[in-house]
């Protein structure tokens, strides 16, 4: 009979959003006692369809595909209908649609300007060798030899123009920043006022006094291309090259588990500096599991409630004339704290032989559900082999895809796996069918029980489960500093999400001052300080 | 007492017999040496010369053969039953005492005192060791 039923909140549902889960939990903690006792009847399997995240989708539908010991747990109706939306679904919706309109937005109003500025600037050098052909055709002196070799530099000089803008500015965007990008935003206003120059002494000098030397404008069009190309490569070293070489030394901390990491990055403004910590997170961090934290909650709830403070006399404490009211009961509050905390160092805490002796106890569980998890894997395994060709058009009979393969065997495997999953809380993170799909996945690459496993004993990164725990979206930066002033040494700003946040703190790599010393390959010699004494 | 390179070697010394102890299934000499050419003659507490790189007897267990034959702590050992030890590693001195075939070993050894006791005896007048040809008046 299994000891652990500290919590059953959650069970095994595929495609059940989040919001009808909440709700079923809470009417399911009334039913608990029943479900207790049904436990060992081994009773219903639920098999929802991976259904669209948005519906609450709560029905009880008993498709018998698999082993009914799936599901341990019953469900029981939760009382909402079944295409009703829970009132957290309706805010969800609409937060979507918020997030993707305001980004959208914004984001095709800065490629719209990319783009226009773009066009003007590739544009610019052919109307400054077309405008004097259509302007004053007769006056114009014909192009010569050396004028026409321009005109292949300037198409060539154009083209690798071309090239180099579409590499570095038009990229698919990572992210959607706060603010500005301060570098790119101060480039583009460069380039306008270079190319408004060139311009203005094209329009005075070249167009009003109408000058006949062709070959003197084809060269100045060849200057603004030239020119063009060297501030791509002042773009290139401002936006790419800076910071790679690592300045700072950033220490990324979970604030729930503090889980912590280190990370190098160049002279970076905060903003970026957040954007590449993030993308770190979601390779590097294991996934947070909130269910992890309870055990600490419940402790120091009991920390809390041991004492409570009564006020036996009524007097306040002599406080000072100035203020009356506020000072005093400050003052009160404040002793009243003291005395608990003394109060509390006083007393004679048991609490931490409690703490040791559940977590042996929770090692011991883990410990044996994995070694049955491993063996009914491995037994699990054994039952399919890989057919070869020649034998597939022999015995076409019996023959299974992957997928297929993958739910025979499921069933044996299921109830360990289950087990595991609850005892080391990670049991929402995985659904039966991604476990499914997994398993297939695993029979197609010949892969090993053991292999199969890796996903499920390990905690793994954020990017490796489903796409709803990734919550890209909800990222909030916190941050004393402005968000685009570079980072320095002892920066620190948060990066929050829902559940918890990334406490972030900068430290500079020092200045190496670095002295040499000059060996001569001559002068290693050696002598023996042996001193040994025998005795004959 | 180090030599000069080129220069034949001259000390006084001491012949000195030993008969080696059977103990269990080992002979004993009842002595320790110390130094050899491959060992730093700048720790060794008995020589005179620290770049003197000979063999030196540092430890004799009292009631010992050594002991008994007249062996005293301090002494260099020029020779072993005729086999020079002015030249010797320490392990090859070793192994040269501790022969298992030979019962005794007949040792050649010196020490300052007895070329102060030559000296000494040589000219009974003199006041300065260093410069025995110095006669007192």
């Amino acid at each position: 009979m299994d000891t652990e039923s500290t919590y059953s909140g959650y069970s095994y549902y595929s495609g059940r959003s989040r919001g009808s889960h909440r709700h079923g939990e809470r009417s399911r903690d009334r039913h608990k006692p029943r479900s207790k006792d049904s436990r060992s009847e081994k009773s219903v399997t639920i098999n929802t369809p991976p259904a669209e995240p948005l519906l609450g989708d709560s029905a009880v539908r008993g498709e018998q595909i698999q082993d009914d010991n799936w599901g341990e747990t019953t469900t029981a109706v939760t009382g909402t209908s079944e295409h009703s939306l829970s009132q957290e679904d309706i805010v969800r919706i609409t937060k979507d649609l918020e997030d993707s309109v305001g980004l959208d937005c914004r984001r095709y109003f800065t490629l719209t300007l990319a783009v226009i500025l773009g066009l003007l600037v590739f544009l610019t050098p052919l109307a400054f060798l077309v405008l004097p052909h259509l302007l004053w055709p007769e006056k114009l002196q014909s192009c010569g030899t050396a004028c026409e070799g321009l005109f292949i530099s300037v198409a060539f000089k154009l083209l690798i123009l071309l090239l180099a803008v579409w590499a570095l500015f038009f990229r698919p965007p990572r992210a959607g920043l706060p603010r500005i990008f301060v570098f790119r935003a101060l480039l583009a206003v460069l380039v306008l006022l270079f190319v408004i120059s060139y311009w203005l002494f094209y329009g005075v000098r070249i167009l009003d006094s109408q000058d006949e030397n062709y070959q003197g404008i084809v060269q100045y069009a060849v200057s603004l291309v030239d020119a063009l190309l060297f501030i791509h490569y002042l773009a290139i070293v401002l936006l790419e090259l800076r910071q790679l070489q690592p300045s700072f030394s950033l220490c990324v901390t979970r604030s729930t588990d503090g889980e912590t990491r280190h990370y190098n990055l160049g002279q970076l403004s905060i903003q970026r500096a957040a954007l590449a910590i993030l993308e770190h997170y979601y390779c590097d961090f294991s996934v947070h599991n909130p269910a992890l934290l309870s055990a600490s909650k419940s402790r120091a709830a009991k920390h809390l409630a041991g004492l409570k403070v009564y006020n036996v006399d009524g007097e306040f404490p002599a406080a000072p004339a100035e203020g009356p009211g506020n000072n005093a009961a400050a003052g009160l509050a404040h002793s009243q704290s003291r005395a608990m905390i003394a109060a509390a160092a006083r007393r004679r805490d048991s609490s931490h032989n409690e703490l040791y002796y559940e977590e042996a106890e929770h090692d011991r569980r883990v410990r044996k559900r994995r070694a049955r998890l491993v063996v009914a894997v491995e037994e699990a395994f054994t039952h399919i082999k890989r057919m070869q060709e020649e034998e597939q058009k022999k015995a076409p009979g019996d023959v299974m895809d992957p997928r297929e393969a993958a739910q025979a065997i499921f069933p044996s495997m299921a109830r360990a796996l289950q087990k595991y999953l609850r005892t080391t809380k990670q049991q929402h993170c995985h659904s039966m069918e991604s476990i499914q799909q997994h398993l297939a996945f695993c029979i197609t690459n010949n892969m090993t029980p053991k292999a199969f496993l890796e996903s499920y004993l390990t905690p793994g990164p954020t990017l490796q489960y489903s796409r709803d725990r990734w919550l890209a979206r909800q990222w909030t930066l916190i941050s004393e500093a402005s968000v685009t002033s570079g980072l320095k040494d002892g920066t620190v700003f948060l990066l929050k999400c829902v559940d918890f946040s990334l406490v972030v703190t900068s430290k500079k790599i020092p200045y190496i001052q670095m002295s040499e010393e000059y060996i001569d390959p001559k002068s290693h010699k050696f002598v023996l300080r042996l001193q040994s004494e025998t005795s004959v | 007492m180090a030599f000069v390179p080129g220069q034949p070697v001259t000390a006084v010394v001491q012949r000195i017999e030993i008969k080696k102890l059977r103990c269990n299934d080992n002979l004993i000499l009842g002595f320790s040496i110390g130094g050899g050419i491959d060992q730093d003659p700048m720790q060794n507490p008995f020589s005179g010369d620290k770049t003197d790189k000979g063999v030196y007897v540092t430890r004799i267990t009292p009631g010992g053969p050594a002991d008994v034959a007249g062996l005293k702590m301090g002494d260099k050992i020029m020779q072993v039953n005729g086999w020079d030890m002015t030249m010797m590693t320490h392990d090859q001195a070793r192994k040269r005492l501790t022969k298992k075939k030979e019962d005794v070993v007949r040792l050649l050894v010196t020490r300052k005192s007895l070329q102060d006791t030559v000296n000494h005896s040589k000219c009974p007048y003199y006041k300065n060791h260093d410069n025995p040809n110095e006669v007192l008046k």
